[in-house]
């Protein structure tokens, strides 16, 4: 058997093509699977996300996911989720009601106060507030782009590693371990979230 | 603070790239995939492409379009012209795109805008709104057309606007029928009008000529993005020089 170095998690839903087509333009090739042996024999796992948080968990649990995930986490195995894949971590979501979630990382998912427009769409500045592989060659303050209208609010601030003011500062980025979570889709923010990706998988991959 | 988004639109028939003039004067020119680098090299926030023919036979090039963009722009695509299904949409955004824009459809099925939203989020789901000035007596008032502008609905387009909002819509394209490829400026009225009406991003669109128009369209307009097709297209101006003409007028933008 051949196993597949860098995995993306299928749910059925999220926007894989072009998480895959930025892996690819990063010069590796990813599997796109939904089988949790896939994952769990990865050196890399990323997790996308696209839809509301309720629905992803659901989907994540019925594939026997979600607990695939909480071991890669406990094991500290690189993991790079994104979006309503950040918000998944986190103790519950307000969304749709009231959503118990993975409980990974302490802290609840809101909805992004009114007065603004919702969802927070379009390119925003991450402020980098800790010094991180994950950001070489990633200027502070780069831009970003977003789509969302909840936010997390992680217990212990110590896992926010970046932030980002939408009438309130945003936890953008969440790293704990070797846990990597941004609110931002790296895949649809240019050159800079490419070289996310990039800088993800060269530690992830063990390269220099 | 979250810049303010200058959109490229790439309208395209038979996988062709072309610019309509008031939606019926049509030049063909460029190869949409090459174009849509272009753009993404200079530096465009989000790009737009419209399928203007809106056949099934232009729908399964858009679909290979779509496919070979994706591979190598990496900001946001929408892609519209004809989607008339659920499964019109999941096919374009299986293919690649980020979003749907749907405005015929949208019109004849409202219904379609809800299960799109439920289906695969609203943030997927923009409503292009074609806008016809029509005589008042005292305020101005708009009405919404379909068909590529040539079809009046007697709906207002300010009704029509809070309506799709609540059905799920996550972003509105709003062009005006008036304005389009005149290059005399947005209709800034219109443009205001639907954005303090609704709590979700409108894009501008109809009628950039310069970059002064850019900027209205950004402030007076309130617009949180604004689209332009034949200034960018016929290199008239560039997106950098847009953007920092922008930035030098205090507008937040990505450079």
């Amino acid at each position: 058997m051949n196993d597949a170095a860098i995995v993306i998690i299928d749910y059925g839903a999220g926007n894989l093509r072009s998480v895959a087509n930025a892996i690819t333009k990063l010069g590796y090739q990813a599997k796109v699977t939904s089988n949790t042996d896939d994952v769990l024999n990865a050196a890399a796992v990323i997790l996308p996300g696209v839809g509301a948080a309720g629905d992803t968990m659901d989907s994540l649990e019925k594939l026997g996911m979600s607990k695939v995930i909480r071991q890669l986490i406990y094991e500290k195995r690189p993991l790079f989720a994104v979006c309503v894949g950040l918000q998944i971590l986190f103790s519950g979501t307000e969304e749709q009601g009231w959503h118990e979630c993975m409980g990974v990382i302490p802290g609840i998912v809101r909805r992004l106060p009114s007065g603004l427009k919702i969802p927070h769409m379009g390119w925003n500045q991450v402020k980098q507030m800790v010094t991180h592989p994950l950001f070489d060659g990633i200027p502070n303050e780069t831009n970003f782009y977003f789509v969302h209208s909840y936010y997390a609010n992680p217990d212990d601030i110590s896992v926010t590693a970046g932030t980002t003011n939408y009438g309130i500062p945003i936890c953008s980025v969440v790293i704990k371990d070797n846990l990597i979570a941004t609110q931002f889709h790296p895949e649809k923010s240019g050159k800079y979230g490419l070289k996310m990706y990039s800088n993800y998988l060269k530690a992830a991959l063990g390269e220099r | 603070m979250l810049t303010k988004r200058i959109i490229p639109c790439l309208d395209v028939t038979q996988g062709r790239v072309v610019k309509g003039l008031s939606f019926t004067h049509l030049s063909d020119a460029g190869d949409p995939v090459e174009l849509a680098a272009f753009y993404y090299r200079e530096g465009a926030d989000e790009l737009v492409f419209l399928d203007i023919g809106a056949t099934p036979e232009g729908r399964d090039l858009m679909t290979d379009v779509v496919k070979h963009v994706s591979e190598q722009v990496f900001i946001p695509l929408a892609v519209g012209g004809g989607l008339r299904s659920i499964s019109d949409m999941r096919h374009t955004l299986e293919a690649g795109a980020d979003k749907i824009t749907i405005n015929t459809a949208a019109v004849l099925t409202p219904e379609l805008i809800s299960q799109g939203a439920q289906k695969f989020g609203s943030q997927c789901i923009v409503v292009a709104i074609d806008a016809k000035r029509i005589n008042s007596e005292n305020k101005p008032e708009w009405e919404v057309c379909t068909h590529g502008g040539r079809k009046p609905t007697g709906i207002d387009a300010i009704e029509w606007a809070r309506r799709v909002v609540t059905l799920g819509a996550g972003e509105l394209l709003l062009t005006s029928w008036n304005a389009d490829g005149q290059r005399a400026g947005y209709d800034l009225e219109l443009t205001r009008a639907i954005s303090e009406a609704v709590s979700v991003p409108v894009i501008a669109s109809g009628g950039a000529g310069n970059l002064e128009h850019l900027y209205e369209a950004l402030t007076i307009g309130k617009a949180d993005a604004a689209l332009a097709a034949s200034i960018f297209h016929y290199r008239i101006y560039s997106i950098c020089q847009a953007k920092n003409y922008l930035a030098e007028r205090g507008i937040p933008v990505r450079r």
